[in-house]
């Protein structure tokens, strides 16, 4: 293939990776990953540092029209990532101390039952919580443009939802990817945040655990030019459109294609598990 | 919270949050797609002066080299650029991109701060120490 070729098919698999990554808050990484590696026979250390380059894109290119409409909530964003941010330094020191193929299979098993579990949409009781006095007293309770209107919400299970976010940010430190999946579950699960305010405040927060661990591996020379070209524009293309879309879209879809996305980011983590690689 | 306020809202235990945040979120929100344009300009006319000169060669990423110094730090990409290599140019996009959610998190110190949020400045900026230390700790140069 030349490079011209080359940069074009990149171009738009980066696309859809940045569609997907903005309207699911997982960034671009989970499907690029896998595609550069089989499809393009990329070496993975060059697909990390482009799927690097894409979280960013991604995050940055649809925070900015998330966090204008109101839909990220930057208070739960700024606390939460003091939890993430710590455990990703827990976990790149963990990294070689602890067996990762285990941590994987695990981890890719909880992800094919959040697949399932994310599928079902909440009941009214469990929307409309009393306020919890720690999350008022942190004033993490907000409100969003809903599709009928402007709509609160009280943030729950503090505590849990921060603990989460630690396991998060060291599971990122440890295997590369997969953060952005724990944050959605977390915030959305635990702490019963909005679908849409779980994703598009997880978009707001991914952008801040790659920038991270950045400095790993531009040091270490993996962040091409000549391949991070098409990925980032093609990426940034797609998370514009992307954020366009979720603004609009039914809860119940993106429930839908969330689901389906760690569906397949759960069988890489089994697939990297077993078979020592992604 | 005006009356308005509660009166649309159905649930008596539903406190509706007045919107204090608006201020900080339409600067961030400026100052990320700022950033993202700015970064994607630069990597756009790098890519065209890229294409122009090695179209035609063949791609190949199966064997990982490792990039060269060059593009490994921020003195090696401006060295880059002096020498007027288009792959460069793309690295700097690459590097104005990766500024942007660390640009993002050091507005939000001081767009808290003018909101007189105390606990939200020391919140951020633990997060900037935590971020600035895994980026300069990690052998990357400035």
């Amino acid at each position: 293939m030349t490079i011209l070729e080359f940069t074009a098919v990149v171009a738009i698999v980066s696309f859809i990776a940045g569609l997907l990554g903005s309207l699911t808050g997982l960034g671009g990484g989970v499907v690029l990953v896998p595609l550069l590696t089989i499809l393009f026979h990329v070496d993975i250390r060059y697909a990390i540092g482009a799927s690097l380059v894409s979280v960013i894109a991604t995050s940055s290119g649809a925070a900015a029209s998330y966090v204008k409409e109101g839909f990220s909530n930057i208070r739960i964003g700024m606390f939460l990532e003091i939890a993430t941010t710590f455990g990703a330094l827990l976990g790149a020191f963990l990294a070689t101390r602890i067996p990762t193929n285990a941590l994987a299979i695990i981890f890719g098993i909880m992800l094919l039952y959040s697949a399932y579990l994310s599928r079902k949409p909440r009941t009214l009781a469990q929307r409309n919580l009393p306020p919890d006095p720690l999350a008022t007293s942190l004033r993490l309770n907000g409100s969003f443009p809903d599709l009928e209107g402007p709509r609160s919400y009280n943030v729950q299970h503090v505590p849990t939802g921060f603990g989460l976010m630690f396991g998060a940010g060291a599971l990122s430190g440890l295997l590369g990817i997969g953060s952005g999946a724990v944050k959605v579950i977390a915030m959305d699960h635990a702490m019963r945040i909005p679908f849409k305010v779980s994703t598009t405040t997880s978009n707001f927060m991914i952008g801040v655990t790659a920038a991270a661990s950045a400095g790993v591996y531009l040091s270490r020379g993996y962040v091409d030019p000549g391949l991070s070209m098409p990925v980032m524009l093609g990426v940034l293309a797609g998370s514009l459109i992307g954020s366009r879309i979720l603004i609009k879209a039914e809860t119940k879809s993106l429930r839908l294609v969330f689901s389906i996305v760690i569906l397949i980011l759960g069988l890489q983590m089994l697939y990297k598990g077993i078979w020592g690689h992604i | 919270m005006t009356l308005r306020q509660v009166s649309a809202d159905q649930s008596p235990s539903f406190k509706p949050q007045p919107w204090r945040d608006r201020r900080i979120e339409i600067i961030l929100g400026n100052l990320l797609r700022a950033g993202v344009l700015l970064s994607a300009a630069v990597v756009l006319c790098g890519a065209c002066i890229y294409l122009s000169r090695h179209a035609h060669e063949s791609a190949d990423y199966r064997v990982f080299r490792g990039e060269p110094s060059e593009f490994r730090s921020i003195p090696g990409v401006i060295r880059s650029l002096m020498n007027g290599h288009a792959r460069g140019l793309i690295q700097l996009g690459l590097l104005l991109l990766i500024a942007t959610p660390i640009a993002r998190v050091s507005f939000s110190v001081v767009g808290f701060a003018l909101e007189r949020d105390r606990l939200y400045v020391a919140f951020t900026l633990i997060v900037l120490a935590i971020l600035l230390y895994s980026l300069l700790g990690s052998g990357f140069t400035l």
